[in-house]
């Protein structure tokens, strides 16, 4: 896997680190000559300097071959100008861009640039911590028509201490995972839910409350 | 060109402030938008459009500036990247009919002329300026011939 790398700062260099523990051939193109000469000591990654919406610079990076481009500058113009030459000029099939501005991230889906929000990430990481709420709401999939939603299941769950093929599930919902302390478990029939538990499931919107109810037995 | 039209001029540099200043003696509605509030001083007096200061790449901006209603939108800012970006929110988030982005580099503008992205890219026009220049000079003397 060859991953091209626009950007910089700690971000960058701690996913560089991540990329190349993987076995990843990285490339890594930042604008700063003397933040270039840094990285290139610290990483075993190949470093060029320039600016990466430069179609040229992106050629001599390497872009023709890449899988992915992901573009984590501190300006969101350049990041999507990088990710849609990327795609474009150089037929590079998986392009990310980081959108400093979350109000971007949907910006750039509807450009046709997959983009991510570090502020909505950390944000929601924050909430989710720090909410006394059994539930989550993970992410919609697919446009909204699919829900996966996390629950801590408590003692007072219905489900608390069944095995999973007694639990009588609504139509179109899906135990995905179960996570008991640091161990997540893929669970069959024959598992059991315990109180603290963090149940990952995936439902369809049309029957998400009842769902939710089964786990929690209230009314929502 | 209709008379009265909604025009957005995002950059008011000297390019953005000489087009907004034409466009609003020539009697259009022009909105002006600019991350720096001092760059409006080169606006005319008889200016008569709207002044938005910010920076045109969040959308808020854009929305202050009433972009969903405007039947053109120029991006002139110093910054390719800048202009090619909300060239390209106009057309396809906001719908608006008449794009055109100013683009130094040509290696840019090709690839977003695919993208149905109305360009200007002053370094094309100003080489192409020079060639004319020189070979209107030239030829009728017959000095170079290939």
């Amino acid at each position: 896997m060859k991953v091209l790398i626009v950007g910089g700062g700690r971000t960058l260099y701690f996913l560089c680190c991540n990329f190349t523990a993987k076995g990843y051939e990285v490339v890594i193109i930042n604008r700063n000559r003397d933040e270039c000469v840094q990285l290139a000591r610290q990483l075993s990654a190949t470093v060029v300097c320039g600016d990466g919406s430069d179609a040229g610079i992106l050629k001599d990076a390497g872009a023709m071959g890449a899988d992915a481009v992901l573009a984590v500058t501190p300006n969101d113009q350049d990041n999507l100008v990088i990710c849609q030459l990327a795609s474009l000029q150089f037929g590079v099939a998986r392009v990310i861009a980081l959108a400093n501005d979350p109000d971007n991230a949907e910006v750039f889906e509807k450009l046709g640039v997959s983009a991510f929000s570090t502020t909505r990430i950390v944000g929601s990481l924050i909430e989710q911590r720090a909410s006394m709420e059994q539930i989550t709401n993970l992410l919609p999939v697919g446009e909204g028509r699919v829900n996966v939603t996390e629950i801590v299941l408590d003692a007072q769950s219905p489900v608390a201490g069944k095995i999973l093929k007694d639990i009588d599930l609504p139509e179109n919902a899906l135990i995905a995972v179960v996570i008991r302390g640091d161990q997540p478990i893929i669970p069959r029939g024959d598992n059991d839910l315990l109180a603290g538990d963090r149940v990952v499931l995936i439902t369809l919107p049309e029957n998400h409350g009842p769902v939710l109810k089964a786990f929690t037995g209230e009314e929502r | 060109m209709k008379n009265n039209l909604f025009i957005v001029v995002v950059g008011c540099g000297r390019v953005g402030a000489r087009l907004a200043n034409r466009l609003s003696r020539e009697g259009h509605s022009v909105v002006v938008i600019d991350a720096d509030e001092a760059t409006f001083n080169d606006l005319s007096p008889d200016f008569s459009g709207f002044r938005v200061d910010g920076d045109a790449t969040e959308i808020a901006v854009l929305k202050e500036a009433k972009v969903n209603e405007a039947d053109v939108l120029i991006a002139t800012t110093h910054e390719d990247n800048v202009n090619l970006m909300v060239a390209q929110v106009a057309r396809k988030i906001f719908g608006v009919a008449r794009v055109l982005a100013r683009v130094f580099d040509p290696k840019r503008e090709e690839v977003y002329a695919r993208l149905g992205i109305e360009t200007i890219c002053p370094t094309s026009v100003a080489v192409e300026m020079f060639l004319r220049a020189i070979s209107d000079e030239v030829s009728p003397q017959g000095e170079i011939q290939p």
